[in-house]
C-alpha cells in the first residue's frame, strides 16, 4: 500500500489528464489503468460555452482522489493562489506544486518550489512536490515537511525516460516519505525500472496520452509498475561479469 | 457597470449584482468551478451576499485536464 499523508493507496499509478485524442478514450484509459489518483490543472473556465465537456464531473469522486498540480506558476505565489483555489473546490486537499523555472526545459525553479511547498504545508495541504533528481533538494524538502517528493525522470513531456539513475536511487535511499518518480517516463519500461530502484510510484501523463494506443499503453503502464515493484519487493540478483551455470554439473550423462 | 470576468471586460445593465446572481446568468452553478473576486476566494456560502460592483475583477476557475 501506498501511504501518503492520511490516505492509503492501492495502485502505485497516477495519471494526468491532458492531451488525450478523445474524452472517451481518456475515460477508457482511466479505468484501465486502475489508477486512483488523477492530476489536474486549474484554469479559467470558459464560462460562455455551456457544453465544454469535463473530466471531473463525470468522474466517480468516491473511486479516484485529486491531485491538483500549480502548472502555469512561475513563482511561489501563484502557485500558492492555484493551490487556493483547487482546495476551495471542497474536493481535495492535496496538491502537487510544480513551478517552473525555465520555459525550455520545464525544469522547476528550486527556490520557488520550496517557497511554496512551505507556505502550502504551513496551510495544512498535503502536499507533494514536483522537483529536478537533485538529491539534496529532495532531502531539504522532507526536512520540512512535504508528504511525497516528485522527482522528475527526465523533461516533462519528453519521454525520454530515466536519465540519471543513480541520483533517484540516492534520493529513495535517503527518503523516508513516498517518492513519486514524475516526468519524462516513455514506456512500460522506464516505469518499471523506476519502480524497481524503489520508487514508491509514477506519476505519468502524456506516454499514455500521447501514445498510439492510449488505453492500451495505460494497461502497459499499469502491468509495468507492478512489475517493477514485484521486482524490487522480491530482491533482483546481484549482475556478475561471468556467466554461472543454471543446470547441476553432477549427472552429467557421459 | 463594468467589470472583468477571467480576463474579459464584461458590460453589464445592473449597478450591482451578486456572484449568485452573475454564475446563475452564465448557467455556471451545476458546475465545478471556485470564484476568486478582487483576488479573494468566494466560499459557496457567501455566493448570494457578495455584491459586484464597477471596475470588480473576477476569477471563475475549475479543473482541467493537466499532469
Amino acid at each position: 500500500m501506498l501511504e501518503i499523508g492520511n490516505k492509503t493507496f492501492r495502485s502505485r499509478l497516477m495519471l494526468g489528464t491532458g492531451k488525450y485524442p478523445s474524452f472517451d478514450m481518456q475515460k477508457r484509459a482511466v479505468e484501465v489503468s486502475e489508477t486512483e489518483i488523477l492530476t489536474f490543472a486549474v484554469r479559467r473556465m470558459d464560462i460562455f460555452d455551456e457544453e465544454e465537456p469535463n473530466l471531473l464531473e463525470e468522474l466517480d469522486l468516491q473511486k479516484y482522489s485529486l491531485l491538483p498540480n500549480t502548472a502555469g506558476a512561475k513563482t511561489a505565489e501563484e502557485a500558492v493562489r492555484i493551490a487556493r483555489l483547487a482546495h476551495a473546490s471542497g474536493l481535495c486537499n492535496m496538491i502537487k506544486v510544480e513551478v517552473i523555472g525555465c520555459d525550455k526545459t520545464l525544469l522547476p525553479d528550486p527556490f520557488e518550489t520550496m517557497k511554496a511547498s512551505v507556505q502550502l504545508l504551513e496551510e495544512g495541504f498535503t502536499v507533494l512536490t514536483y522537483t529536478s533528481d537533485d538529491v539534496v533538494l529532495a532531502k531539504r524538502l522532507e526536512e520540512e515537511g512535504v508528504h511525497a517528493i516528485m522527482p522528475g525522470a527526465s523533461p516533462i513531456g519528453s519521454g525520454q525516460g530515466i536519465v540519471n539513475p543513480m541520483n533517484l536511487e540516492f534520493i529513495i535511499e535517503q527518503s523516508s516519505i513516498p517518492v513519486i518518480v514524475d516526468a519524462g517516463i516513455g514506456s512500460p519500461k522506464d516505469a518499471a525500472y523506476a519502480m524497481e530502484l524503489g520508487a514508491d510510484g509514477i506519476l505519468l501523463n502524456t506516454a499514455v496520452s500521447s501514445a498510439g494506443h492510449p488505453v492500451k499503453m495505460a494497461e502497459a503502464m499499469k502491468l509495468g509498475v507492478k512489475a517493477g515493484r514485484l521486482s524490487y519487493e522480491a530482491g533482483r540478483i546481484p549482475k556478475k561479469i561471468y556467466a554461472s551455470k543454471s543446470s547441476p554439473e553432477i549427472g552429467m550423462i557421459k | 457597470m463594468n467589470i472583468q470576468v477571467n480576463g474579459r471586460r464584461i458590460q453589464l445593465n445592473e449597478h450591482e449584482i451578486t456572484i449568485g446572481e452573475l454564475l446563475e446568468s452564465y448557467n455556471v452553478t451545476k458546475r465545478i468551478s471556485v470564484v476568486e473576486h478582487n483576488k479573494e476566494i468566494i466560499k459557496k456560502e457567501e455566493y448570494e451576499q457578495t455584491k459586484i460592483t464597477n471596475g470588480d475583477t473576477l476569477e471563475i476557475v475549475h479543473f482541467v485536464g493537466g499532469g
